[in-house]
């Protein structure tokens, strides 16, 4: 094979341009993502010193590789492939265009405009993970100050780079407290979100670890400390619950560590710690959350962003990426990923988790929106939530025969009813156009729980919206 | 400053780039401080009503101590954001080597489709009545990928690549509980993913090492030879990490079917065969799929990534909830239990919701795009440009398994700089000063100081050409007297090398108020 001398700018350029601007008449797929002409094509063949594509492919047996195209269809342009995505997308009923009281674990917030432009800038959302530090500066201090920011926002020393999620967080958090205290027994909450819990309980089952789960705590008065025992290595217990009900943690972590077990607090609803006491100052060791409600979209389920703090001792343990300050070459501060060695492409089987990703563009919609909230707004956003809140619950516990479970509660609580509960929901999403919160029964089938609402009522819905909530639930029961 | 893996120890202030300015920064390349430092917490950006004060319902929880969180304004938020934007490097500026991460054009199509409001501004939890394009989404979206992938099923809950894969491992793992057999022990060969050991390790299994043979490949007779009654799962990585088809892939899945044991397949390297050839066709019992790797969801700098799942007619049974199943040409959720038919045993749940949906939205838009005939010529145009790189560097560059061709990403050792004085780290840094991304570095573990190059399908042949030019200048480079373009790189970059042991030694993970004096 002949050297190549080294090309010299100028002259690729003049190359470049020697290269016909038409569409090439031979090129066999018209494709607008596709820069290589049928003549580019040829002339790389011809460099290799193969004959056609399929000489690279000499590894793949014969009889494996496809001598057709699959049955499927064929490219489209871009003004197609918006006409088939709309006709989908107008099929669902959007949040914004309707009275929306749906939460249990993921909420409809106001998400200024500002953050969705930033996030679309090429340089966050074409980079890859920072393994490149020097230019990946940018990534690397929003997760820095991500980090600061969760862990203010839990009262906690420490906060990773995100997780997938808060349930899977939540399943990362109960590894994390079993290799902590080296006890294969996790207590769940009867108030931990129904999803949450079977995250735990699938993976525990798949590692043959035990897990204790409580019945689900409609009244508020399960006894969990009675649960927690020797052999317990944490105790995961929701609040806000996912009945609404906001959980006085302090005596939970007293008991735990009593016996040398660790609190697992799990939070849904970000926005409540605006307004409620945080975990980190009521005793948890490790506190997962779920961090959709800021700047990021309901997205029928994802992706979201999983918050993850933890005291300072345990940060050895944790799981997924860490960035941490440091120093360049010439002195100034700069960011990098640390702590790898905890990690699976250092430690592959002995890795604290097989966690390779975080969560990093809706880590960064999440600390955007927070940083142009700041203290002031989230408070204020907080309290905005809870009077909305209050202001049904009041107007649904007047209504004769629905009774409003919750003692307290942030900006989402259960009501009883005396009729079925998703036969409600249903009714009311076919013939009022409202959208009237989650029946219990979707959550928790086959509990006997079929009279159970969850509603949930945050700044976006308006005066009108909570107003005929209430009348067309008084209407149809 | 740094150590000597690290290298500069020393600010080489001889360079012009080192002049100083009255701010620091140097016209575009602008310091930026952190929200702690120009932030406070009274500022707001977002505008709210005045709470009323009404009656509250906290009970005795209200907060007490104040957050610490400080707020910009717009106008500022924008600015600090902006900024940082800045000191990125991204695949839209600039072609994005990185081996086995396939950095490849992200169509802005796709995010415009993912913001329609029908997908945007739907709760996981509405009335399935009212989500009915949604789940046309997911249910289409899984078509494709069986389709492409020539399997059973897809399992779509699977959050990222790494879920994807505990999720294959759990199906086999509940496969091989329903069939009462004891098999605890997972091969994987050397040249794996780390994530493939951890994710066995994670749910119990025990891993079993195979080696990878001198030309980069696994034969099926040390897989043979590893087999016993105690394997249940082989995870083998196909396009392999060394970027090379598996030759008797075919072979070593039927002898892992022969000892009762199941095939998982790690999928990140499946932009390289779609349309090509079809995994089931090769005896894949399960395998995950990067979306934001093949199907060109963006990478935002560290997730969110997806990754559904394909699965055998020997696993399809165990896809975890929920999961969507035809009826009569319409999607059904079934979320829990108590929508299950007979034949199905889900093995349970791996995440709150129904998945990544902003990814599937995404992926749609590019699979209908590129259609069965352009996402073939995708791959084509993969495995060429790979291929078409390696050629042009060959001569200068060493190649540990020149036996076999390329897929999609092209591994050189760093034998070609034996006695230069200059590592893998240091030639990738030099490359920062051209103005390209380095590639992967030191992966896979098998050879000595990898690169791992990954030109993808989005590079045109005059970009590629610069690339290898440039990197034929480097090798070049390296050989001579000068180091100091290797061991002083990064020079122009917003940062020099940085000081990663400074970091782990004594972590810093959060900002603190600097103490008064």
């Amino acid at each position: 094979m002949a050297a190549i001398l080294p090309i010299r700018r100028t002259d690729l350029r003049r190359a470049a341009l020697d290269i016909p601007t038409d569409p090439d008449p031979k090129r066999a797929t018209p494709m607008r993502y596709l820069p290589l002409t049928e003549t580019d094509r040829a002339e790389m063949l011809a460099r290799i010193g193969v004959e056609d594509i399929d000489a690279l492919y000499a590894d793949v047996p014969a009889d494996e590789l496809l001598d057709h195209l699959l049955d499927l269809p064929k490219a489209k342009g871009e003004m197609e492939v918006e006409r088939i995505m709309s006709r989908w997308a107008a099929k669902n009923t959007t949040a914004s265009t309707a009275p929306f009281f749906v939460g249990a674990g993921a909420y409809k917030h106001h998400v200024p405009a500002t953050v969705d432009h930033l996030i679309q800038r090429s340089e966050f959302l074409t980079s890859y993970t920072p393994y490149q530090p020097e230019i990946t500066q940018g990534t690397l201090q929003v997760l820095f100050e991500f980090q600061t920011q969760v862990a203010n926002l839990m009262a906690m020393e420490v906060a990773n780079a995100s997780m997938y999620d808060g349930s899977t967080g939540a399943g990362e958090a109960v590894l994390m407290a079993h290799r902590i205290t080296r006890r294969r027994k996790a207590v769940l909450s009867g108030g931990l979100h129904p999803h949450y819990a079977e995250v735990i309980a699938t993976l525990s089952d798949m590692a043959s670890d035990t897990v204790a789960r409580l019945a689900p705590n409609v009244g508020g008065d399960e006894d969990i400390l009675a649960a927690i025992d020797g052999e317990t290595s944490c105790v995961v217990v929701q609040s806000p619950d996912v009945f609404g009900r906001i959980v006085d943690l302090a005596p939970i972590a007293e008991k735990a560590h009593a016996v040398g077990a660790l609190l697992v607090a799990v939070v849904t609803e970000v926005v409540a710690l605006g307004a409620i006491e945080p975990p980190g100052a009521q005793g948890a060791d490790i506190v997962v959350a779920e961090g959709q409600s800021l700047g990021n979209p309901l997205g029928f389920g994802g992706p979201y962003v999983g918050l993850f703090a933890a005291r300072s001792k345990h940060v050895r343990q944790m799981p997924g990426r860490l960035c941490g300050e440091t120093v360049d070459a010439e002195g100034k501060r700069g960011f990098v990923l640390t702590l790898s060695t905890r990690e699976q492409h250092i430690r592959r089987e002995k890795a604290t988790s097989n966690i390779c990703t975080n969560a990093g563009l809706c880590a960064l919609a999440f600390s955007i929106h927070l940083t142009l909230l700041g203290e002031a707004g989230l408070t204020r956003l907080a309290a905005l939530n809870h009077e909305a809140a209050v202001e049904v619950a009041e107007a649904l516990g007047n209504i004769p025969g629905v009774e409003v479970l919750n003692d307290t509660f942030f900006n989402e609580f259960t009501v009883k009813l005396p009729v079925d509960a998703a036969a409600l929901v249903e009714k009311l999403a076919t013939n009022e156009g409202i959208l009237a919160g989650v029946p219990v029964s979707r959550l928790m089938p086959g509990a006997g729980l079929d009279d159970l609402l969850i509603v949930a009522v945050t700044e976006c819905s308006t005066a009108d919206d909570r107003a005929a909530l209430v009348a067309a639930i008084s209407e149809a029961i | 400053m740094l150590n000597d893996k690290g290298r500069p120890t020393r600010p080489e202030t001889a360079d012009a780039s080192g002049a100083a300015t009255f701010t620091g920064n140097r016209a575009l390349d602008v310091e930026e401080a952190l929200i702690f430092e120009i932030g406070h917490t009274e500022t707001t950006g977002v505008d709210l009503p005045a709470p009323k004060g009404k009656a509250s319902r906290l009970g005795a929880h209200a907060r007490k101590a104040p957050i610490d969180l400080p707020g910009l304004a717009e106008p500022e938020a924008v600015r600090h954001y902006v900024r940082l934007s800045r000191k990125n490097y991204s695949i839209d500026a600039g072609l994005y080597p990185l081996g086995s991460c396939t950095m490849k054009h992200n169509p802005r199509l796709n995010e415009k489709m993912a913001r329609l409001p029908g997908f945007a501004d739907v709760h996981p939890l509405q009335p399935v009545s009212t989500v009915r394009g949604a789940l046309d989404v997911v249910a289409e979206v899984g078509r494709w990928l069986v389709e492409l992938t020539g399997m059973k099923a897809v399992a779509m809950s699977p959050k990222a690549g790494a879920h994807g894969e505990l999720a294959g491992m759990m199906a086999i793992k509940a496969a091989l509980r329903a069939r009462g057999l004891d098999k605890p022990v997972v091969l994987v060969p050397e040249s794996a993913h780390g994530t493939n050991p951890a994710t066995a390790a994670l749910i119990g299994f025990e891993v079993k090492p195979v080696p990878a043979r001198a030309d980069g490949t696994v034969r099926v007779e040390d897989v043979k030879a590893a087999i016993d009654d105690r394997v249940g799962a082989l995870m083998l990585t196909n396009p392999n990490t060394c970027g090379i088809f598996e030759p008797e892939v075919a072979e070593i899945a039927a002898a892992i079917h022969a000892a009762g044991g199941y095939f998982y397949c790690d999928g990140a390297n499946f932009n390289a065969i779609v349309g090509k050839v079809r995994p089931g066709d090769f005896g894949v019992d399960a395998m995950h799929i990067n979306l934001h790797k093949t199907f060109s969801t963006p990478h935002g700098g560290g997730g969110p990534g997806a990754g559904p799942v394909v699965l055998s007619e020997r696993l399809a049974a165990f896809a975890p909830h929920p999961f969507v199943r035809m009826e009569a040409g319409e999607p059904v959720l079934v979320e829990d239990p108590s929508g299950v038919k007979d034949g199905e045993t889900p093995f349970g749940r791996l995440t709150a919701f129904h998945g990544q949906m902003g990814m599937f939205t995404r992926a749609m838009a590019y699979m209908l795009s590129h259609g069965a005939d352009g996402l073939k010529q995708a791959s084509e145009d993969a495995v060429l440009s790979a291929n078409y790189v390696r050629a042009c560097l060959s001569d200068l560059f060493t190649l540990p398994f020149p036996d076999h061709p390329s897929m999609h990403e092209v591994l050189f050792d760093d034998r070609f700089l034996e006695g230069t004085g200059v590592t893998t780290l240091d030639f990738a840094k030099a490359m920062i000063d051209e103005g390209y991304h380095p590639m992967t570095m030191y992966f896979p573990l098998v050879v000595h100081g990898a690169m791992l190059i990954e030109p993808t399908e989005s590079e045109s042949k005059a970009s590629l050409d610069l690339f290898v030019a440039t990197l034929r200048d480097l090798a070049m480079a390296a050989k001579g007297e000068d180091k100091s373009r290797f061991t002083q790189a990064p020079r122009f970059s917003p940062r020099r090398r940085l000081d990663e042991t400074r970091a782990a030694r004594a972590p810093k993970l959060k900002w603190e108020k600097p103490k008064a004096v």
